[in-house]
């Protein structure tokens, strides 16, 4: 790729990050019942007791991640089923759902990208000891929301 | 609206519960949910029991939706039952893959209740 294609390409990626905090704020108003906002992020220190991910190929390829703490991912699963307690599997299903439904709804956004895309099947890590490397080389966008108090940190990392 | 029996194919628990929740929203009495996680689960539960329509995701790991549908046409006992989809996938070819392959509906992921009752009632005979 030229140069001129590399920025390009940067540019056009840096004006993805309104389209994924709507399909964010979109997936939690629906399925939640909640509205969420974009904050700073720097002032949110990730958890990422649990992982929920998804990865793209095809027209665009590389992984959508959503993270928070344990209690916010059971806050979540709670509001996804309406029940007064969830479990840490229900926990797990409920972001895994979550992140899958936010890289669907990005995806759908982005004209000319999700006739040629495919998702895979989101997987889910918990605990928070461990460290996440992608080997995707590309560009990411990052955003972090606040959810009924909470931090829910969102990263797309593409490959080049 | 008599009672149906409803199958919910979808690798994810919470989503089953949900797609369960928003057909009762709908006003749809169900006197029967059977639920399975993918494809090859579904298929296996068409042949202890009978339902009156079908909900499944495409995503899903050892047998996709679309293979699903695709076998579900080949299932003597299960051909005309209506199968709507409910998936992340919203791409034009996905739907006319889907519809091609069977399903009369698709719902794009996130959907609400009403959604639902749009797609789903009027398969029942129903209006929305």
């Amino acid at each position: 790729m030229s140069a001129a294609g590399g920025l390009a390409k940067r540019s056009h990626e840096e004006n993805w990050l309104p389209i994924l905090e709507l399909a964010i704020q979109e997936v939690f108003e629906i399925m939640l019942g909640c509205q969420v906002k974009p904050i700073v992020q720097s002032e949110h220190t990730p958890s990422g007791e649990f992982t929920a991910m998804v990865g793209l190929a095809g027209a665009l390829c590389g992984i959508l991640t959503v993270s928070c703490d344990a209690k916010t991912a059971r806050h979540i699963a709670t509001c996804m089923l309406g029940d007064a307690a969830s479990s840490e599997e229900q926990a797990a299903d409920a972001l895994g759902e979550i992140c899958n439904m936010i890289t669907g709804n990005f995806k759908n956004k982005l004209a000319g990208t999700d006739e040629q895309c495919m998702l895979s099947v989101p997987s889910v890590i918990s605990g928070g000891k461990y460290t996440f490397r992608s080997l995707a080389d590309g560009n990411s966008i990052e955003t972090a929301l606040l959810f009924e108090g909470a931090p829910v940190f969102v990263r797309l990392q593409l490959h080049s | 609206m008599d009672k149906i029996r409803a199958l919910i194919v979808d690798d994810s628990s919470v989503m089953r519960k949900i797609v369960e929740r928003s057909l009762r929203q709908a006003g749809i009495e169900l006197e029967k949910v059977v639920e399975a996680a993918n494809g090859a689960e579904a298929l296996a539960a068409l042949q202890s029991n009978a339902v009156d329509l079908i909900l499944c995701d495409i995503n899903m790991p050892v047998m996709d939706g679309l293979e699903f549908v695709r076998q579900v046409a080949t299932v003597e006992t299960a051909k005309g039952i209506p199968i709507v989809m409910i998936t992340t996938e919203g791409s034009e070819s996905h739907v006319v893959q889907a519809l091609s392959a069977g399903a009369r509906g698709y719902i794009r992921k996130p959907f609400t209740p009403d959604q639902v009752k749009e797609h789903v009632l009027p398969l029942l005979g129903k209006k929305p």
